[in-house]
C-alpha cells in the first residue's frame, strides 16, 4: 500500500475513532442509565463553553490561571537556569545544591499547598509559590545536565580560535547546552501546568480553571467543569506544541542536534 | 548439505520515484556443500537476491529451490548472518542467543545447551557463553552471530557482508576462522560481500552482479587449493580476474583506494 | 562501590567516605541553621514556623503512636493499587498499539485528547462519578499515571529493530514466540521509562488526590488535616515522609529493576 492511502486510512479511522467514542458517550448520557447533571450530554458543554466564553467569565479565569502559571514558570527560569550553570562550572556549587536538589525534588509540590496556605493564605501568592517549586527542579536539573554534555572539543576548538571565557560561555556552552535547557523548559511548563490547577483547586480564591472546576463540584455543574477541561487542555497543548515545538523547530532542530535530553 | 538452484528470479522495488528493478532474470545452481560468493558493486542487487534465497523478499517471478523444494517464505533449513553486529538480542548471552533456534525449535534445555556449546567451541569462543553481547567485541559478536546460525543445523548458510564493518586484522582472522568452520560442517554457503580478495580467499565460485537491473555478469570457478594463500601470485591473478570483471583495471583498484585516502 | 573495595585500601575508603558524607551533609547544616536562626528569632509565630526540634519531636511521636506509619502505608497501598493497574491497562494498550496498525489508528487519537489535560483537572469529575473515597482516588491516581506508560510502551514496540525480527523468524520463531522472546525484551527499556515516568507522576499527584478526595488515611490527608489545627510541625513530618518514599521509590525499586534487566543487557545506562 501506497504511504498516503495509509496515512488516509489513518486519518478516517482517528476520526471515526472519535466519533464512535461521543456517539458512545452522547448515548449513554441520553439513556438516563446515570443522572443527567453527572454525564451532560456533549451540546450542553458546547453551549455552556460557548455562553462562557462569550460572556467573558472563561477568560478571566484562564487569565488568572496563565497570570500564576507564567510569572511560577518565569521566577523558576530565572532560578533554575543560573544555578543549573553554575553547578556545571564550579564544582563547590555542585558539592552544595545537588544533594539539596536530589533531597527536594522527590517532594511533590502539592505536599507543600497546605504549607503554603498557613504561611501565605489562599490566593495568588501560594500557587505562584507552588509553580515555581514544581518548574524549577527540571529547569535546573536540565540545565546542569546539558551544560555538563557540552562537546570539550567545541570548547577547546573556540579555545583554540581565540574565545575568551566570556565570549566561551555566551557563544558556545549556552547554545551547545540548549537542547537540555529547551528540554528544561519544556518540562517545566508541563509541571507547572498540573501544578496551577491542583494548587487553584486546594488554594485558591474566585478565579482560576481549577478553581472552577472544584468550585463547581458543589453545585454539581459538570458542563461547567468538562467545559473548563476542554480550555485546560487546550491551552496546555497549545503551549506543548505551538510554542516549545517552534522554539526546537527554531532552534535545536535546525542545527541538526536531535534531542538528546528527551525523557 | 543441499543444493539450491535459483531460476529466472526478478524483483522490482516500489519506491516514492516509481518502480526499480532489484534484480532481473538471475539464474543460479549452487552445488551442495559449495562455497559461493556474491561480488557486485552496491545496488547490484547481491543482498536483494540473498534476502530473496533467505525468505524475506518474495520474487516477482522466477522460483528457488532447496533441496528440490520449492521456498516459501524463510524456513529452518536456511541460517542467516546479517553485517550489522546488533543482529544479536541483547538480553541474552552467548549462549542464550545461539539456543535460540533450538528453543524454537523445541529442544530440550540440556540437549540444546550442549549443542550451542559446541557451536561456541568451533568459533572458539568457549570462555565466553555467559557473556552477554555488548561485552564482545565486533569480531566476536560476529562470531556468535554464525554460531547462532549452524545451531539449528541447517543445511544452507546465507551470510550478508558478515565481515565488512570489522576492521582488516580481525577479518582476516575472521575469514580463516569461517574457512575452518565450513571445512568441518560443508554447508552450502551463499556470501554476499563487495571485497574481492575475500571472494578468491573463501569461494568455490564467484558470481559478479552488475547493476541497473542486477544481472549476473560473470560466474568463475576458483580452481586454489584449501588452504589458500592470499600472498601467491595465483591469488593475486585471480583477483585481477575478478576486478576486471568488477570493471577495475588491474591495479586500477589501488590507485583508487590511494586517491581516497589523499581526499579524505 | 565495587570499584572502591577492590582497589582501594580500607583506611582510605573510609575517609572517603567520611568526606563524601560531611559534604553531602553540610548544605543540610547550613539550611538547617538558618531555618532555625528564623524559627528562634520570633520574627513568625512559633505554630507556623515550628524549630528543627518541634519538628524532630513531632516525627517520633507520631512515629511512635503508629498514626504516621498507618498514614504512610495507606498512601503506599494507594499508590501501588492505582499505579498496578495503569501499569497493567497503559502496558497492554502501548502495546496492542505498537503491534497493530488498526488499534493504533483507533486509539491514539482518542490518547491524545485525553492526555495533554492535568491529570488533576480530572478529580472533581471522578469524585461526581465515582463518590469521594477510595475508588475516586486509586482511579484517579491510575487514570493519570497511565499516559506515560502507554506512550513509551507503544514507541518500545514501534521500535524494535527489524534485524532482530528477521534474526528470530529465520530461526522458525513464530509470531506468538517472537512476540514473548524479542519484541517485549526488546521493549523493554522503553516500557520501564514508561512505568518510572508513570510512578513518579502517579506519586507527584496522589498527595493532592487525598487532599481532595477525603480518605481517611494517607499522607496527604494528614498534611491537610494538620492544617486545621496549625499543627505546622506534623504537616513538617508528614512531608518528610513524603520525600523519604518518593526517595526510597526512585532509587530502591526502580533502579534495582534496570540493573538487573536492561542495564545488565546493555541497553540502557545505569541511572545510579
Amino acid at each position: 500500500m501506497t504511504d498516503s492511502a495509509q496515512r488516509r486510512r489513518t486519518l478516517i479511522r482517528g476520526l471515526l475513532s472519535i466519533a464512535a467514542a461521543a456517539a458512545f458517550y452522547q448515548a449513554v448520557s441520553m439513556a438516563g442509565l446515570f443522572p443527567k447533571v453527572l454525564l451532560p450530554p456533549i451540546p450542553v458543554v458546547l453551549t455552556t463553553l460557548w455562553g462562557m466564553l462569550a460572556d467573558g467569565t472563561m477568560l478571566q479565569h484562564a487569565g488568572a490561571t496563565l497570570y500564576r502559571v507564567l510569572i511560577g514558570f518565569g521566577l523558576a527560569i530565572a532560578v533554575g537556569t543560573p544555578i543549573g550553570i553554575a553547578m556545571a562550572r564550579f564544582k563547590a556549587v555542585e558539592n552544595f545544591f545537588l544533594p539539596l536538589v536530589s533531597a527536594l525534588m522527590p517532594i511533590p509540590s502539592f505536599s507543600l499547598v497546605p504549607l503554603f496556605m498557613l504561611w501565605f493564605g489562599i490566593g495568588n501568592v501560594t500557587t505562584i509559590l507552588i509553580v515555581f517549586y514544581a518548574a524549577t527542579f527540571p529547569m535546573l536539573f536540565n540545565t546542569w545536565t546539558g551544560v555538563r554534555s557540552v562537546n570539550p572539543l567545541w570548547l577547546r576548538a573556540a579555545g583554540a580560535m581565540g574565545a575568551d571565557e566570556r565570549r566561551l560561555f555566551w557563544k558556545v556552552i549556552v547554545p551547545g547546552a540548549s537542547p537540555f535547557i529547551i528540554t528544561g523548559m519544556r518540562q517545566a511548563f508541563l509541571r507547572s501546568w498540573i501544578a496551577v490547577v491542583g494548587a487553584e483547586m486546594i488554594a485558591a480564591s474566585d478565579f482560576g480553571l481549577g478553581w472552577v472546576i472544584f468550585d463547581s463540584k458543589e453545585f454539581l455543574q459538570t458542563d461547567i467543569m468538562m467545559a473548563s477541561l476542554v480550555v485546560i487542555g487546550v491551552i496546555g497543548y497549545v503551549f506543548e506544541r505551538l510554542v516549545f515545538g517552534s522554539i526546537e523547530r527554531a532552534t535545536v532542530y535546525r542545527w541538526g542536534m536531535v534531542r538528546m535530553a528527551k525523557g | 548439505m543441499l543444493p539450491i538452484e535459483i531460476s529466472s528470479v526478478s524483483l522490482i522495488y516500489d519506491t516514492p520515484g516509481g518502480k526499480v528493478p532489484g534484480v532481473k532474470d538471475v539464474s543460479i545452481n549452487i552445488d551442495a556443500s559449495e562455497f559461493v560468493c556474491i561480488v557486485g558493486p552496491s545496488g547490484c542487487g547481491k543482498s536483494t537476491l540473498l534476502n530473496i534465497v533467505a525468505g524475506f523478499l518474495t520474487p516477482a517471478a522466477g522460483e528457488i529451490r532447496i533441496g528440490g523444494k520449492a521456498v516459501t517464505g524463510h524456513g529452518m533449513d536456511r541460517g542467516v548472518v546479517f553485517q550489522d553486529f546488533a543482529q544479536l538480542f541483547p538480553w541474552r548471552t552467548a549462549l542464550g542467543n545461539v539456543t535460540f533456534g533450538l528453543e524454537m525449535k523445541g529442544v530440550a534445555k540440556r540437549e540444546r545447551e550442549e549443542i550451542a556449546r559446541e557451536q561456541l567451541r568451533l568459533v572458539k569462543l568457549e570462555k565466553f557463553t555467559a557473556s552477554y553481547p555488548h561485552h564482545l567485541s565486533g569480531g566476536m559478536q560476529q562470531r556468535v552471530a554464525i554460531a547462532r546460525a549452524l545451531a539449528y543445523n541447517p543445511a544452507v548458510l546465507l551470510m550478508d557482508e558478515p565481515f565488512a564493518a570489522l576492521d582488516a586484522l580481525t577479518r582476516d582472522d575472521m575469514q580463516r576462522l569461517l574457512a575452518d568452520v565450513w571445512r568441518e560442517t560443508r554447508k552450502t554457503v551463499i556470501y554476499v560481500t563487495h571485497n574481492v580478495a575475500e571472494a578468491v580467499y573463501l569461494a568455490d565460485r564467484v558470481i559478479v552482479m552488475s547493476p541497473h537491473p542486477g544481472t549476473v555478469k560473470a560466474d568463475i570457478r576458483i580452481p586454489l587449493t584449501r588452504p589458500r594463500d592470499p600472498l601467491s601470485a595465483e591469488f593475486l591473478d585471480w583477483q585481477k580476474i575478478l576486478l576486471r570483471q568488477l570493471g577495475h583495471e588491474p591495479g586500477g583498484d589501488e590507485t583508487h583506494k590511494s586517491n581516497g585516502k589523499a581526499t579524505t | 562501590m565495587d570499584d572502591a573495595a577492590t582497589y582501594g585500601a580500607p583506611p582510605a575508603v573510609g575517609s572517603d567516605r567520611l568526606r563524601a558524607v560531611a559534604r553531602n551533609a553540610f548544605p543540610f547544616v547550613v539550611v538547617g541553621a538558618i531555618w532555625e536562626i528564623v524559627a528562634r528569632s520570633g520574627m513568625f509565630p512559633r505554630q507556623l514556623f515550628p524549630t528543627i526540634e518541634d519538628i524532630a519531636r513531632s516525627f517520633v511521636d507520631l512515629t511512635v503512636s503508629g498514626i504516621l506509619p498507618h498514614h504512610a502505608i495507606e498512601t503506599v497501598f494507594r499508590l501501588l493499587g492505582g499505579f498496578g493497574l495503569a501499569a497493567i491497562v497503559g502496558v497492554s494498550i502501548g502495546v496492542l498499539m505498537g503491534r497493530s496498525r488498526r488499534a493504533e489508528d483507533i486509539i491514539l487519537p482518542l490518547v491524545s485528547i485525553l492526555a495533554p489535560i492535568p491529570g488533576l483537572a480530572y478529580a472533581p469529575l471522578f469524585l461526581l462519578w465515582f463518590g469521594p473515597g477510595e475508588v475516586s482516588a486509586v482511579l484517579l491516581v491510575a487514570f493519570v499515571s497511565m499516559f506515560a506508560i502507554i506512550f513509551n510502551s507503544w514507541t518500545g514496540v514501534k521500535a524494535v529493530k527489524e534485524i532482530w525480527l528477521r534474526s528470530a523468524m529465520a530461526m522458525g520463531a513464530d509470531d506468538r514466540r517472537t512476540f514473548r522472546h524479542v519484541i517485549l525484551p526488546a521493549a523493554l527499556p522503553y516500557i520501564l521509562t514508561g512505568l518510572r515516568l508513570g510512578l513518579a507522576q502517579a506519586w507527584r499527584i496522589l498527595v493532592a488526590v487525598e487532599m481532595l478526595a477525603a480518605v481517611p488515611w494517607g499522607l496527604g490527608w494528614l498534611i491537610f488535616g494538620a492544617r486545621e489545627f496549625l499543627n505546622t510541625d506534623a504537616m513538617m513530618a508528614g512531608i518528610v515522609v513524603i520525600a523519604l518514599i518518593g526517595l526510597g521509590l526512585e532509587k530502591y525499586v526502580f533502579q534495582k529493576i534496570e540493573d538487573y534487566t536492561v542495564v545488565r543487557w546493555g541497553m540502557m545506562e545505569s541511572m545510579g
